[in-house]
């Protein structure tokens, strides 16, 4: 039966493809360590390279992986360290990812994540090896209404992060969804608030929306300082870098609950790291945060993150390989990748094209080997990044990712748009709003929307549908406990413990 | 030639190219190469327009048909209206600039969808590189085992059937399955319709049992029909497909007239000479004739065809016109 894992370790361990392999690491954990590259426009970049030197599909296909699993890794590097995330996945990372590095744990953050990166990512090449077949079937029976109720169940966990102000992250997440109603109404092609500019009619791009919101809004909140002439740097010196055994033991159950999650949901076509990080962060919250330290550097806010979008990647191979169909926008460029190689990938691949889909598997082993052994001793030499003066490593960070974003549009309009969201961001902060509720409404919101109109399509209106499965009748549950638990868990506690000490 | 802006450096150049190979003709493609050509997306990375861009860039190159590596750009943004918009408006005369297109632009164009200012005139089709065909597909445990049980089921209720595709109501996914429902003399707007992102999460929806059938591309569906996971109906073809599809039969042979064919070539800049126009479409002619790039336009997913210069720019006037006709008889526009 692994045959062909077997066969692929044959295929991924020549010097060529190890090398491929290494290097598609690599470039990869740069690509996502730069805002505006993700590894979208890695692959979109590598891809006419790697046919122009005319690698072998499966030599091709091992650099490409290797791009996007390594791009989920440095995705957190520049969340940690400069609170901008690195791609789409890395939002939820710089909640608490970059808390640790004001207190001087820019080292000990990045190596844990390094960890958790690693962990998340070995569960999810595990269960794409041991269950790929199997969890297609189950991939596809999740319809529109199971979609559906699985953002409520999303949003609904969100309530975990209303911690300080509720009103303020609930506003957030509403704007957020609002953005995410911009452009051509997914259903009946309607344009919605586009106001006649063909640039807004396919939404507002992620990436404009990630680098407007959090890096223009950081350079604006530094040009303020500048002006009021006080100090913005309120970073703590560079401690220790190496992360401690004793903190990855502490995070242990977060990881592997976290690479869970992350897997499940990369599994599922059409929802990505994104996604799946939101899911583990908040779910880990509810589950792990007893002293209500989310969101100010707990190690275990940072290691769920980190694991789920691992994970995610790995898991969004699975009905890449078995199904022919992309389990996120990333693989569906590697799916356009094969096409040029006359490789459709679908049911029969694991058949007809052994040494391609076990080269692939076996090479997602190695590298992920590679870039945990990369990413660790690298951590201690990005940490010192954090000596760059800020006004400086900011603005060089953002100009880059403006480059990054007018490759990806031809278009100054779009740059005009990030700075117009910058603004906005810029303004949400002063006023004391969290970023992230902000992101995640947009995220969900779309997805939500598109497949609760889907939902009622298919049943012509009846509301019924969304709750006839089994799984989405469990994530109703789920959803309805998420937010209920915790309200009367605190008046027990309060009843039962009343001498119980303040946090 | 109003070519106001050409440098004195590429004047001369020009004239060096002409005087050095002595060739008119052969000086006419080198000119052509001054800077490396290119080919823009309007779409993100990773789409069908990012994969029409690579056939050309790829199958030129290794016909040796150009001497530079052509570049992708990406133009991402209304439907491929801001790319229209861009050539249409600020590069109209740039000799190396190709730009992707399909049956979708046309469509659009017949919508208005482009704004309405915007022709099919307004730029210079030059050529398309290969076609694929609408296809009527269903679980290979469906109810249905031909197109006309499955119209004779729609004709009764047009609302017992769960049709899903890649596009939105207006999108070339809802045409197919408008005109097969308009064939048959049923209201295309009271079709039971459900819209998904991409012909991708439309299949994962039928194989799901989410929706009952699918109007997707015919050479998009080899792998799962290699896999006998679904049956394909009806071809929206011409005349049946060979290979792997001789067994399929068209919408037409079973007495539904529908057709769609989905081309992908490219247009170019309005007021570009008519000299780089045909250089540029005969360059593509000569790539369609290559051995290598069979292969190439296969992997694809596409079936052969060869429009180039003129012939192409008519035939897309008159699909567009077609369209708007057909819109009107769907009930898509007044």
């Amino acid at each position: 039966m692994f045959d062909f894992l077997i066969q692929g370790f044959g295929v991924a361990l020549t010097p060529l493809n190890l090398g491929l392999a290494f290097l598609g690491a690599l470039l990869g954990t740069l690509f996502g360590a730069l805002p505006g590259i993700g590894p979208i426009n890695g692959i979109a970049i590598l891809m006419p390279l790697a046919y122009t030197l005319g690698l072998p599909a499966e030599s091709a296909l091992i650099l490409l992986a290797g791009i996007y699993t390594g791009s989920e890794y440095g995705g957190r590097m520049s969340s940690i360290l400069l609170n901008v995330p690195g791609d789409a996945g890395a939002v939820m990372t710089t909640l608490d990812g970059h808390p640790l590095a004001k207190k001087g744990l820019a080292g000990p953050a990045l190596g844990l994540s390094a960890v958790s990166s690693f962990i998340g990512a070995s569960v999810a090449i595990l269960g794409l090896t041991l269950f790929a077949p199997l969890l297609a079937i189950v991939a596809v029976k999740f319809g529109p209404a199971e979609f559906f109720a699985l953002m409520i169940f999303a949003f609904a966990s969100m309530s975990a992060m209303m911690g300080k102000d509720p009103l303020k992250t609930l506003i957030g997440a509403v704007l957020g969804v609002l953005i995410s109603t911009v452009g051509v109404d997914s259903g009946t092609g309607v344009l919605r608030f586009t106001f006649d500019m063909p640039e807004l009619y396919d939404g507002i791009d992620f990436v404009v929306m990630i680098i407007g919101l959090f890096a223009v809004s950081e350079i604006l909140l530094m040009l303020e300082h500048a002006f009021r002439h006080d100090q913005d740097g309120e970073m703590a010196p560079i401690g220790r870098v190496m992360v401690k055994m004793s903190e990855v033991l502490y995070c242990k159950w977060a990881i592997l609950r976290s690479s869970v999650i992350g897997f499940v949901i990369g599994v599922l076509p059409g929802t990505g790291a994104s996604v799946a990080s939101a899911v583990a962060y908040t779910t880990e919250k509810r589950i792990s945060d007893h002293d209500n330290s989310f969101g100010t550097g707990n190690m275990r806010g940072l290691a769920a993150p980190e694991a789920a979008n691992n994970a995610s990647a790995a898991g969004s191979f699975v009905p890449m390989l078995t199904l022919g169909i992309p389990g996120s926008g990333t693989t569906a460029i590697l799916l356009g990748a094969l096409m040029l190689y006359n490789i459709n990938p679908g049911p029969m691949m694991f058949r007809e094209q052994p040494m391609v889909v076990g080269g692939l598997i076996a090479s997602l082993y190695i590298g992920n080997v590679m870039l945990l052994l990369l990413n660790l001793p690298l951590a201690g030499v990005f940490a010192r990044v954090l000596q760059v003066p800020r006004w400086l490593l900011v603005p060089s960070v953002a100009i880059l990712a403006f480059v990054g974003v007018y490759q990806l549009h031809s278009d100054l309009m779009a740059i005009y748009l990030m700075l117009a969201i910058g603004v906005f961001g810029y303004l949400l902060r002063k006023f004391g709003f969290s970023l992230a509720p902000v992101v995640l409404g947009f995220v969900l919101g779309g997805l939500m929307e598109e497949n609760l109109r889907r939902a009622l399509s298919i049943s012509g209106g009846d509301v019924g549908i969304l709750f006839q499965s089994n799984l989405s009748i469990g994530l109703w549950i789920a959803a309805a406990l998420v937010v209920l638990v915790p309200m009367f868990a605190g008046k027990l506690k309060a009843k039962f413990l009343p001498a119980a000490k303040p946090s | 030639m109003p070519h106001n802006h050409v440098s004195k450096a590429k004047g001369f150049q020009r004239w060096l190219v002409a005087a050095v190979t002595g060739g008119a003709l052969l000086a006419g493609a080198a000119q052509a190469q001054a800077k490396p050509p290119e080919c823009i997306a309007p779409a993100k990375p990773g789409g069908g327009y990012d994969l029409t861009c690579r056939l050309a860039a790829n199958g030129l190159q290794e016909a040796k048909l150009i001497d530079e590596p052509m570049m992708v750009s990406y133009m991402p943004g209304g439907i491929g209206a801001v790319a229209y918009n861009h050539v249409t408006g600020v590069r109209d005369d740039d000799p190396n600039l190709i730009v992707a297109a399909s049956t979708g632009a046309a469509l659009n164009l017949a919508l208005g969808k482009f704004g309405i200012e915007h022709k099919v005139d307004d730029v210079r089709w030059v050529g398309a590189l290969g076609v694929d065909y609408g296809a009527v597909v269903v679980r290979e445990d469906a109810p249905w085992s031909n197109l006309d049980e499955l119209m004779k089921a729609l004709k009764k209720d047009p609302t017992s059937v769960v049709i899903g595709a890649g596009g939105t109501v207006g999108s070339q996914d809802w045409m197919k399955a408008a005109l097969m429902a308009k064939s048959d003399d049923v209201d295309p707007r009271k079709l039971r319709y459900v819209s998904f992102e991409g012909g991708g999460e439309a299949l994962a929806a039928l194989l799901g049992e989410h929706i009952q059938v699918f109007t997707g591309d015919l050479a998009e569906l080899k792998p799962q029909l290699d896999s006998g996971e679904i049956r394909i109906l009806a071809a929206l073809s011409e005349e049946r497909m060979g290979g792997p599809y001789a067994d399929i039969p068209t919408a037409k042979e079973q007495g539904y007239d529908v057709e769609w064919p989905i081309w992908r070539g490219y247009y170019m800049g309005p007021n570009v000479s008519d000299e780089d126009y045909h250089a540029w479409a005969d360059r593509l002619k000569a790539l369609s004739e290559t051995e290598s790039f069979a292969k190439l336009r296969e992997g694809r997913g596409l079936f052969p065809m060869a429009k180039f210069g003129e012939d192409f720019h008519q035939y897309v006037k008159d699909q567009v016109a077609d369209f708007q006709q057909l819109a009107k008889e769907v009930g898509l526009t007044q």
